[in-house]
This record gives structure tokens, sequence and C-alpha cells, in this order.
């Protein structure tokens, strides 16, 4: 049976795609087999992040309206063979999709694979609440600033109220907070929340924290996962954050200032 | 000894004065006794207490043009009937105006501006989704979220924080172990006697018995600190606790 992760967030432009990327490819790099499906249909882009998009020929929208095969619309990574993507559909719009549909989909999909992760859209409404409706575990990507704190608090009561595991009684959806583009400096300047500020705010189990980096744009437009990156700050946090994910013990990186040269030097 | 007459004028027996009161003022925007009853009855409803025998202010401008005229009487007897108290009308026509003193109400002169504003209501509108109703005391263990809503028919106790966003209300008390960032409601049914206590007060909104006071009120020595919060003579009272 596959483990369903939902990667949302409420609010938009916070990294769930990124991370959705990161995380499959990062699950997937790791021996098991996994899906990554994109939920944001009509706003189409997990397929550019995973480099892709010129391999889509039938979408998400297609396998639920029975138009083809699940076998059809999974694109097999090219990197890693244990890792498929389900794109979303570009011309359609959240309408098209359908809690039955989706069920079966996933079903489908958990007689092969080992985790399913679900990209969901930004918002509130029927894309984010179907991406999270069957999920096992849920990354909620957050910023360190305050409206998109609110916004994963809001996210995080949907998660325990409408979920299938809320309405057939079952265990709680398993929660993880994920802070991305954390950029110490800035805590330090006040400028920014900080990991505590959040974890307060939240009271959430803290799986990850992705630090600022120049690097995440760069991968995303070459279409590579930034996991792939290994050199980046950023890539080396996903792959922390996977191995916790699946049991390891790695401590936090990147949450405090870099040391400059002169700074290295004069350290007592 | 007789009393002399100039003594009995030195201790007045009555006194004229002038006082301002705030009365609820029941608008009536149809003609149809029926509905106006049966909506009547659902506002009652909500809040017993309040309304029971309450005085009250008939406005009755809103259907002035109309063609179809209100009996009058029969809406005032309906309006007794449910509890409470009509002392008067305004806005009304001729022939209104001569039932209402027919029955001994006043007649007040029309009134325009302020007085046209809904009454602020902080009342429960007891929303059917997204709510979640229990009949005994309610015990909460994990964080209530932004966007959530809790209601208890009794006494509330939530062991986790509530997030900025989150409303909970309760016709009895509501004990919070966490941090409260949100709204909190006691005494929504105008229980004056219910309270509020907080291992750590950050609310939005804090109220009981539709008392309230916002965030930007509460004194900065209460904050952050457990407190019991109680009205005393129609004001909430802030105690550290």
């Amino acid at each position: 049976m596959a483990r369903i992760i939902v990667v949302t967030s409420g609010k938009g432009g916070v990294g769930k795609t990124t991370t959705s990327a990161a995380i499959a490819m990062g699950l997937a790099k790791k021996g098991h087999r996994t899906a990554v499906i994109d939920f944001d249909v009509g706003l189409r882009n997990l397929d550019l992040i995973m480099g892709c998009e010129r391999r889509v020929v039938y979408d998400f929208i297609n396998v639920i309206n029975e138009e083809a095969t699940l076998n059809q619309a999974l694109i097999r990574d090219k990197r890693c063979n244990q890792l498929y993507i389900l794109p979303a559909s570009q011309t359609r719009d959240k309408e098209a999709l359908t809690k039955e549909g989706v069920g079966r989909v996933l079903d489908e999909l958990s007689k092969t694979f080992k985790y399913i992760v679900c990209d969901s859209p930004a918002g509130i409404e029927r894309g984010a609440n179907l991406a999270m409706y069957y999920a096992d575990d849920a990354f909620v990507v957050t910023n360190p600033e305050v409206s998109s704190v609110r916004d994963s608090d809001r996210m995080l009561g949907i998660l325990a109220s409408k979920s299938r595991r809320a309405e057939k009684g079952e265990e709680p959806i398993k929660e993880y907070l994920l802070l991305t583009r954390y950029s110490p400096e800035r805590v330090k300047l006040g400028e920014m929340l900080s990991v505590e500020d959040v974890q307060d705010i939240l009271s959430l189990h803290l799986l990850g924290v992705i630090p600022e980096s120049k690097s995440v744009l760069t991968a995303s437009n070459a279409g590579i996962p930034i996991i792939l990156d290994e050199k980046s700050d950023a890539g080396q946090a996903y792959s922390d954050l996977v191995a916790r994910y699946l049991g390891e013990d790695r401590p936090l990186r990147f949450v405090d200032e870099k040391k400059s040269l002169l700074g290295r030097l004069f350290r007592v | 000894m007789p009393v002399e007459p100039h003594q009995a004028y030195q201790r007045p027996a009555i006194e004229f004065k002038s006082v301002t009161l705030t009365m609820p003022v029941l608008n009536i925007a149809d003609t149809d006794l029926g509905v106006i009853t049966e909506q009547l009855k659902i506002k009652l409803k909500q809040a017993p207490e309040f309304f029971r025998n309450s005085p009250l202010l008939v406005d009755l401008h809103e259907i002035r043009a109309e063609q179809e005229q209100l009996d009058l009487g029969a809406l005032i007897s309906a309006i007794q009937d449910l509890g409470l108290l009509p002392v008067g009308i305004r806005g009304a026509t001729e022939q209104q105006k001569k039932t209402a003193l027919q029955q001994h109400m006043a007649v007040l002169p029309d009134h325009r501006g302020s007085g046209n504003k809904p009454a602020p209501a902080l009342k429960p509108e007891v929303p059917k989704e997204e709510l979640s109703v229990t009949e005994k005391t309610q015990l909460i263990t994990q964080p209530i979220r932004s966007g959530q809503r809790i209601y208890a028919k009794k006494d509330l106790i939530v062991l986790a924080q509530v997030s900025a966003g989150a409303e909970i209300m309760a016709e009895g008390n509501i004990h919070i172990y966490g941090t409260l960032r949100g709204r909190a409601l006691a005494g929504v049914q105008g229980d004056s006697e219910a309270r509020i206590f907080c291992a750590d007060l950050q609310a939005e909104l804090i109220s009981i018995a539709g008392h309230y006071r916002i965030s930007e009120d509460l004194q900065q020595a209460d904050r952050g600190r457990p407190v019991q919060i109680h009205l005393q003579d129609q004001a909430l009272i802030i105690n550290p606790i």
C-alpha cells in the first residue's frame, strides 16, 4: 500500500512545486518507487520543474475521464527510473477534478507505487481540497512571514477536518512543517520570523528548513529538481529532509548565519 | 397634630426627570404577520434570556409605502405573546398611530440616521457547517486552527492552542490551557456568570455574554500570561491567575 503525501500551504509562491519535485526525486533516489501528481489543473508547472514538459501527451484529467490509461499518462523520469510524473491538464480547470476520479487514480497508483506525492495548488478550493483529501501525510510548506504562517494554519485546520481520514474517524493525517526560503541573516536583523517563532505559532513537527538560495531558481529554470544539485545548500537541506522523513536522524543545518571569512578568522 | 399644608409641599411625592435609554428597535420590513412572527420566534430562540420581558420599539417606516397595511393591533399582541413588551411605535401611518394610541402605546417621532443600523450583534448566528456542536462539556486536545469554529453547549476545555483566526464559543465557561490567539466567546446565550480561563492571553477578541473586548483594548500587562476573565457590572474584568 502506498503512502500518500500532500505538499500544501494555502498561500501561493511559497515553494510547493519545488518541494514536491525535490522530495519525489529524493524518495525515488533512495530506491522507493514514487509518483508525483500535479493537482494544479489549469496552471501546470510541475512538468517544467521536473524538466519533462516536452514529453506530456496525456494528463491527470484524461485519466480521470478515462480518456487515457494511467500507464499512458505517467511520464518516467530520465534521471531516475523509480520516479514517475503525472502532469496536470493545462487546458482545463479545477472543476474537472472529481473526488471519485481522484480516488480511483490514487487507488490504482497505490498498487504499484511506494510513495505518491500530491502537489497541491494554492488556495483552499476544490483543487487543494482534493489534493489533500486522500493524504496520509501532509508537508505544510511555510515561508517565515506572517501571512504564510496564517494560511498554513488555516490549511492545517482543513487537513484536520475535511480529509478522508477525518471524515472516517481514522487516525489523523500526519502533519509536518517545512520552512522554506529561510534566511538566518534576515532573521538576525529581525526582518523574518525565526524557526522558533513559526513553531510557536503552528506547534507542528518540524521536518526541515530550506534556506533561501539562488540555486533554486536556476534549477527550476533548467528543469532540474533542486535536490539533484548536491552542492547547493537548498539541495542538501532537501536531502536531509527526505532522510529525516524516512526515519534517519539528521541534524538541522542552514539555520544559523554563515560565517564570513573574517568572522571565521576572528572567532574565539 | 394636623399636618400643616405647607409641610406637605416640602417633600414632593413625584419628580419628572429625563433619561436616555438604549432600547431594542424591531424593524418591520414585511406586511405578512405570519412571516414576521415566524422569523421573530427564530431570533428569540437564539438568545431567550436577552429578550425576555425586554421593552421594544416597533419601527414601521420600511412598510409605510406598502399598499397592503399591516394590522398593528394583531402585530402588537403577537409580539406580546412572545414575551416582549412593545412600548411604542415610530415610522407609522396615521391609521397605525391611532391604533397605537388606542392600545396605550407611545407614538415616537420618525428617526433617521444612526438608529437605522441593525443592532450590533455579537449573537451567535449558530452556523450549520464547519461547526462542531456537542451537548456536554467539550474537550479538545488538538490545536484549533485558523478558520475553525467550535461551539459548545456547555463548558469548553481546550488543551492546545487556539490560533489567530479561529473562533471558539461556549454557552458556559471556556478553559484554554494553551495560547489563545483567536476569538473566545463565553456565555454566548447570555450567561453573564460565564468565565474564560486561559494560560496565555494573546486573543483577537474575548467576550462574555455579548460584552466584548478586542485585542487593541487589551492591557499590555494582561497579555502573554495566565488570566481569568469575568463580567462585573457589564464590564470585562481580566485578572491574573
